[in-house]
């Protein structure tokens, strides 16, 4: 059984739970990136 | 809530404050009761109705009506409209009072609400679209609290807290309408996965738009119309900026709510096309539906539109209050009329006393706290120390 | 086990950052799930269901459920429909239908343990999970009470402890998972006299059912309930009526209830990326109008002060030039006088000269000029 998904409901219990945390790294990985753009503005 | 001794007036036993009082009263029975007895003891939710008054009204329409925090605060940062300036921190306060509430009333329906953490630090469902919402809400709760306190941090005179809050305007903005995007959106989307529950006039997969634009409206009606009952009760505590710039939030709101009612009123259509529910139309439910639509979205939509094509200023206010019933119309459709539409009269949900006077309780509350900040903290007015332009 | 792992492992375990990295999908590429292989589930023949309630007598003692009011021998209970409820997994409704010839036909009613549960999809702690053994089961240590597994399930099977205050759980059938695990079979199948239920593979439960419905065609309708239904279910249903007046839903759609969030869940994250791209954008074009709006104002304000600048400048000059003008005229009256005086003096001189003494030459000429140079 471990090794393979076989409902659709498993499929996105597991990739849900990666985009997650993809956001969770998206919402701090952006205002620092944008502060990395814009610090030599003026 | 001690605040009651808050009002303009000086006495404490203005009729106003007896009937609060009276509510808070009866409020905090109920409470004890509903911990007591259980969910059984002061609801008439059943197998069928799991989800009554407490989530159709305190949740759905309680989030969709906090929304100006979001509108606003974006159109007069992101959008860079700066005469809404004025507007924002009654919109910040109303949104994070909204949301606090919101949270507080789930503490009343969900069995066990100390658990209410738990999807975020023991188990987390990612598959639910709740424990999407449930993430958005708590965080966007965050979010309002920063973007609020720099009222009272002037109130208490905390500079350098103050300052460093403002700062961060731009960040808290945007997070603010990422996430106020995502959860309003999804309190449409808790119902995609119950498409045999659901009326198909009111089952869409476009709710999550539906939701979305009709919170953005609501934010703005609720802004309009907050504005015109602060206008009335708090009037001595605007500064001359708010006066000056409350007429032009009111057309500017006005017309932008009448054009996106409109674009509203085109999606709903879109979506009997998409699903061919024209046939439904021509049963009773389809006139409810239909009154919904006329009546709660294009009647509010041509009126704004008359509203803002004479510059009349009460006309654009009034409407205000049928677009905020129209938003209550439709998350009661949605969450109570049409839901279980399948189901004969007897086991149908309506609800009971308690779970009325519970809202109230929780709008009451509500209404006392803004009281109390509003006639304290610099909301309606600058501080004279922070008289900055952000 | 499957349960102690998933408890364990918590947010990383979700996040499959730790048992989950070898996983993949089954049948890979294109995303389509079949169930676990060799799952087995439960045919219930309606046609073979006399309604004597031993299923429902069984379940409750198999399950310690609290004792009913109307004993499970008292057959009148069965006058009116019954759905489940917090004491009860399972009920056994009667149906007069037409097309029946109004004969009675008995259904039973519990948890279909759908091969992609709603509940599951719905609940936010993850309280549901689909085993390999069938079942759907319930973990009530995790469950915070919120109900949304009861507005999800197209079958309106969980029932809820609205009485309890402190410990309310969501009531469903288990399909004796326990019982399961120690080989024994479901306290209803097992109990059942006329062996209206069968437990088996669900593959094998399929053919059972079609072999049955291709022997005897007048009857069974063609058609077994939970085949598809909303993506399946581990519950199949046979039956000589049309299984929608029989209280079965044939409009559910065939749907797995995880797809039907799948497109909203799906956007959360392109949202998430997208919108401060955007935002930050209409932020910065608007911040940029706004320092254009403010340059081109203050440019105004430069080339109007430099115009006037110049046109100060410029009557400055004007006037300059005038006085210099008068000036020069008043010097060029103030010289041509002083020259006509000098003249007439000289002249007069002159004169005196010629009439004094007439041979000496004027002597005043180079003085005359640097009184021009001076003014
Ligand atoms: S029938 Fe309802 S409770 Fe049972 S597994 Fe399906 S969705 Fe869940
Ligand atoms: S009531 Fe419990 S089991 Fe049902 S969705 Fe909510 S948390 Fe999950």
């Amino acid at each position: 059984m471990d090794g393979n998904i076989f409902t659709l409901q498993d499929f996105m219990f597991f990739t849900k739970a990666i985009t997650y945390l993809v956001i969770v790294a998206a919402l701090i990985a952006f205002p620092a990136f944008w502060l990395f753009l814009t610090d030599r503005d003026e | 809530m001690s605040d009651t001794k808050a009002t303009t007036g000086g006495s404490l036993f203005t009729p106003f404050n007896m009937v609060a009082g009276l509510i808070l009263l009866v409020g905090g029975a109920i409470t004890v009761l509903r911990f007591t007895g259980g969910l059984g003891a002061v609801t008439n939710l059943s197998d069928y109705n799991p989800w009554g008054l407490w989530i159709g009204f305190d949740l759905l329409v309680g989030v969709a009506l906090a929304a100006g925090g979001y509108v606003t605060s974006a159109a007069c940062y992101i959008f860079g409209l700066k005469r809404f300036h004025s507007a924002v921190r009654p919109a910040i306060l109303t949104g994070f009072l909204g949301y606090a509430l919101v949270v507080f009333a789930l503490h009343y329906d969900v069995g066990r609400p100390w658990r209410l953490p738990y999807p975020f630090i023991v188990q987390p469902g990612t598959t639910s679209v709740l424990f999407e919402v449930g993430a958005c809400v708590a965080l966007y709760l965050t979010v309002l609290f920063v973007e609020y306190s720099t009222a009272p941090l002037e109130w208490l005179g905390f500079k350098r807290a103050r300052n460093l809050v403002v700062k961060l305007t731009l960040v808290l903005t945007i997070f603010g309408v990422v996430l106020s995007t995502l959860h309003q959106s999804s309190l449409g989307a808790l119902y995609l996965i119950a498409p045999s529950k659901l009326h198909p006039l009111w089952y869409s997969s476009y709710l999550p738009v539906y939701f979305f634009i009709s919170s953005i409206i609501a934010g703005m009606s609720m802004v309009i119309f907050e504005g015109t009952m602060s206008h009335k009760y708090f009037h001595d505590k605007m500064d001359e900026a708010h006066l000056k710039e409350a007429d032009g939030v009111v057309l500017g709101f006005g017309k932008a709510a009448a054009f996106l009612l409109f674009g509203y009123f085109v999606i709903k259509l879109v979506g009997l096309a998409v699903d061919n529910n024209w046939h439904h139309l021509a049963t009773g439910w389809g006139l409810w539906f239909l009154v919904e639509m006329l009546g709660f979205v294009l009647l509010p939509c041509y009126l704004y539109a008359v509203g803002t094509r004479d510059k009349n200023i009460k006309m654009i206010r009034r409407t205000s209050l049928i677009a905020v019933l129209g938003i209550v119309l439709n998350r009661l459709n949605i969450s109570l009329v049409a839901f279980n539409y399948h189901l004969p009269s007897s086991e149908r949900y309506f609800p009971h006393w308690m779970e009325i006077a519970i809202s109230l309780f929780i709008v009451t509350i509500g209404v006392l706290v803004f009281r109390f900040v509003v006639t304290r903290m610099p909301i309606l007015y600058e501080h004279p120390d922070y008289k900055d332009a952000h | 086990m499957a349960i102690s792992r998933r408890k364990f492992l918590g947010w990383m375990g979700a996040a499959g950052l730790g048992a989950t990295v070898g996983k993949s999908a089954h049948a890979a590429s294109n995303k389509h799930f079949e169930g676990y292989p060799d799952s087995p589930g439960v045919l219930h023949d309606i046609v073979r269901c006399v309604g004597c309630r031993s299923c429902e007598a069984a379940c409750n003692s198999v399950n310690q459920l609290p004792p009913p009011e109307q004993s499970f021998k008292d057959l009148t209970v069965l006058d009116r429909k019954r759905r489940t409820d917090a004491k009860t997994y399972t009920v056994v409704n009667r149906f007069e239908t037409e097309s029946g010839g109004n004969a009675p036909i008995f259904v039973k009613n519990q948890c279909n343990h759908c091969l992609e549960p709603a509940c599951a999809s719905a609940c936010f702690v993850h309280a549901f999970t689909k085993t390999k053994e069938g079942a759907v089961i319930y973990d009530e240590s995790v469950c915070v009470g919120c109900r949304y597994c009861m507005i999800a399930c197209p079958f309106e099977i969980p029932t809820y402890e609205y009485d309890k205050a402190l410990t309310p759980r969501v009531m469903k059938c288990t399909l004796c998972h326990p019982r399961l695990l120690e080989g024994k079979l479901p306290g209803c199948v097992e109990v059942c006299p006329t062996e209206a239920l069968t437990f088996g593979r669900r593959e094998d439960l399929l053919n059972i059912a079609r072999e049955r419905i291709r022997r005897q065609p007048d009857r069974y309708i063609d058609q077994i309930y939970g085949e598809n239904e909303m993506g399946g279910t581990s519950w199949l249903y046979i039956a000589g009526t049309p299984f929608r007046e029989l209280g079965k839903r044939e409009d559910l759609g065939l749907t797995p209830a995880p797809a039907l969030t799948a497109g909203a869940l799906g956007a959360v994250p392109i949202v998430v990326g997208l919108w401060p791209v955007l935002l930050t954008g209409i932020y910065a074009v608007s911040q940029r109008k706004d320092k254009i709006a403010r340059e081109e104002q203050s440019e105004a304000i430069a080339d109007a002060v430099a115009a006037s600048k110049e046109d100060a400048a410029a009557e400055l000059k004007k006037v300059l030039a005038m006085k210099e003008k008068e000036k020069e005229t008043a010097i060029n009256m103030a010289v041509k006088k002083a020259l006509e005086e000098a003249a007439k003096a000289q002249e007069e001189e002159a004169a005196k000269a010629q009439e004094e003494e007439a041979a000496e030459p004027p002597q005043d000429d180079p003085e005359s000029k640097p009184t021009e140079e001076d003014s």
